[in-house]
């Protein structure tokens, strides 16, 4: 046991938490604020993958890191579009729709980066982004080479998670978004346009898929291999209920979930424990099924939430 | 000004009609992609047609391909008619695929075994669909996402099984031992892989469709589809409705996983499934969830899959084409089902 906990306050371990939790904290934002509008948004596990092969093919063709994350950034939020169009704009199925964007944006993933990048032996890789340290705080024992000696995205997440709960809590646009994931009706009357604030919420929400994405394979592997995201948009769809649909609770999840998936890789390397490491990669599923099952009593799923909204139909 | 308006009725032709238009939309929005890919339109699309049911051996692979995506496309049909909203059926395939995998392992007469791993691959495939619907009835547990994360569940189980106590020390890969050859199902034409389990998934479609239109039990299930309300009214129990449902649904996609071990590849890997359970949902959308109809779906995609190989070797096209086909197929078909409930109206400009 001590030698676990010997490993535990590594700084190296604590680093890599931090790692593992960014793209998490990134897509799980962003699937809260498309949930926090009533757009239920199962694509998320095809826009990653997407945005992570626009990101990387657009650094590698340029050169320039930051033109591969806008890149990114601007795919995720094209996507978002699309996934509003059927479900916000048509009003079709929310669960349906996703699958469908997972599926198509995926294979146009795939498809794209083949006919880019050719078959090739050794996957094509670019240089990607580099420790940036903070002055003076990465100075600070343990925290600092921890959390202040990480990849400028990462310090991005970090930032974004007290901005996405202002916006959420404390903006005439973060209430609007809560209105029409709650009682579209009423906002309606209110005159919030309950359209129009969910496309925007889905994509904000795609936006920050796309930089989850872009941190995968530009920060993390510096590569685009088929498997770069696997699974890690449905972990974000159930931190989102783990973290009942808060900023805060949910990086809370995800930063819960970097630290077991941490944990087990840590495990496994030191040939610790005799656990399969999947039992862990399973671990925040079965977590959030059971969640579902004990919240279920106080409901704290928005309201509206897969239910699309037509202004002509009472 | 155009407007929708509410359809109280569609036509029947609409059933044939709205799968076409959906599935030319797709191939008209798809040629993009090829002519991106530098390769001629006409010709890409050709090789694909040839490849897949060009000649009877093409014909053959199609139809082995089509087998798993009948089963997952008649497991999605069934549970969408209830409104129990199954994106699990990919984790309850690889469930039913391990436990047929299991049964198969054991030494006894052929037939017996065969009938075993059926029975145990549909119970397992229940099983996991049970927890979903369980968790739905008993605590107002939303099934679209339940569902969706057992998935990951079953996939992390399978991978702890195969590379852990159940990895086949003969070969060393994470693979499970393979089951005993008398075991595998009988293959139907000598020299192609047309197993058994085709056979099985021909028939399933009509008895299921029987189920749906023709017994109390599938009037339950379409009842509480379409107006919940209504059918406790009537005096059906809903939540028994949707439990049956549940393992009707989560059955015949364990019985994917079946035909995959017994006909297919006789053990189980990683990759035994290229994502049949979500194609399930592309079919059974095509079909408009009719059983009857997820037959012709299931070869379609199934075609697709096996031409867009030969499509990529022939035109340089990649064969990831069949992917984005199958997704943007899937939206296709939303789109056009919108035609079904409403109708595209002029109206006056003023409101």
């Amino acid at each position: 046991m001590s030698a676990v906990l010997e490993q535990i306050f590594q700084v190296g371990f604590l680093a890599a938490i931090i790692r593992i939790a960014t793209p998490l904290a990134f897509a799980t934002l962003g699937e809260m604020f498309s949930e926090r509008a009533g757009v239920l948004n199962l694509g998320i596990e095809g826009i990653m993958l997407l945005c992570a092969m626009t990101g990387f093919t657009a650094t590698s063709l340029s050169g320039s890191l930051w033109l591969g994350v806008l890149v990114a950034v601007l795919t995720g939020m094209l996507m978002g579009a699309l996934h509003a169009l059927f479900t916000v704009a048509l009003g079709l199925s929310q669960h349906v729709c996703g699958i469908g964007v997972t599926l198509f944006s995926s294979g146009l993933a795939y498809f794209l980066y083949r006919l880019i990048f050719g078959q090739q032996s050794v996957p094509p890789s670019i240089k990607g982004f580099q420790t940036l340290p903070i002055p003076v705080l990465s100075d600070i024992p343990v925290l600092g080479p921890a959390v202040f000696n990480q990849f400028a995205l990462v310090y991005m997440a970090i930032l974004a998670i007290p901005l996405a709960a202002f916006v959420l809590y404390r903006t005439p646009w973060g209430l609007s978004v809560r209105m029409v994931g709650e009682n579209p009706r009423a906002a309606d009357s209110a005159g919030v346009s309950v359209i129009a604030t969910r496309f925007q919420a889905v994509i904000l929400g795609g936006a920050l898929m796309g930089l989850a994405g872009a941190f995968l394979s530009m920060a993390q592997f510096n590569a685009f291999t088929f498997g770069v995201v696997s699974g890690r948009g449905w972990v974000a769809i159930a931190l989102v209920v783990f973290g009942r649909w808060d900023p805060w609770r949910s990086a809370g999840a995800a930063l819960l979930f970097a630290f077991v998936d941490a944990l087990q890789l840590r495990m496994q390397a030191s040939g610790l424990g005799h656990i399969p490491y999947e039992a862990f990669l399973m671990l925040p599923f079965i977590f959030t099924i059971v969640a579902m099952a004990v919240m279920s009593r106080n409901a704290v799923a928005p309201s509206a939430l897969l239910k699309p909204f037509r202004r002509e139909e009472r | 000004m155009f407007r929708l308006e509410v359809r109280t009725s569609t036509p029947a032709w609409f059933n044939l009609a709205l799968p076409l238009l959906a599935i030319a939309a797709t191939l008209v929005l798809c040629s993009g992609l090829i002519a991106l890919a530098g390769a001629g339109v006409f010709e890409s699309y050709g090789v694909m047609f040839t490849a897949s049911l060009g000649d009877s051996y093409a014909i053959t692979e199609t139809l082995v391909r089509a087998a798993p995506m009948i089963f997952t496309g008649l497991a999605v049909a069934v549970a969408f008619r209830a409104k129990f909203w199954n994106i699990g059926a990919e984790g309850q395939l690889l469930a039913g695929a391990v436990a047929s995998c299991f049964v198969g392992a054991i030494p006894m007469p052929g037939p017996l075994a065969m009938l075993l791993m059926t029975i145990a691959g549909a119970a397992a495939g229940a099983a996991v669909a049970l927890v979903p619907a369980a968790l739905r009835v008993k605590f107002k547990v939303d099934d679209v996402v339940s569902s969706l994360l057992l998935n990951s569940v079953i996939y992390y189980a399978l991978m702890a099984l195969i590379e852990g106590p159940w990895k086949d020390s003969f070969s060393g890969y994470p693979i499970s031992p393979p089951i005993e050859d008398s075991a595998n199902f009988p293959v139907l034409i000598e020299g192609t892989r047309l197993h058994l389990g085709l056979i099985v998934a021909l028939v399933a479609a009509p008895l299921i469709w029987f189920l749906i239109v023709r017994t109390t039990l599938g009037f339950r299930i379409r009842v509480t589809g379409e107006n919940p309300e209504a059918a406790r009214y009537g005096g059906i129990h809903v939540e028994r409705v949707l439990i049956s449902t549940a393992l009707l649904s989560g059955a015949l996609a364990g019985l994917a996983g079946v035909g995959e071990v017994g006909g297919v590849h006789f053990q189980v890997m990683s990759d035994i499934s290229p994502g049949y359970g979500y194609s399930g949902i592309v079919v059974a959308m095509l079909a408009r969830l009719n059983p009857l109809g997820v037959v012709p779906a299931a070869i379609f995609l199934a075609a697709v899959m096996t031409g867009a190989e030969a499509m990529s070797r022939a035109t340089g096209v990649p064969a990831f084409l069949s992917d984005v086909i199958q997704g943007t197929a899937l939206l296709a078909m939303l789109v056009a089902l919108l035609f079904t409930a409403y109708r595209i109206r002029r109206v006056g400009v003023a409101r």
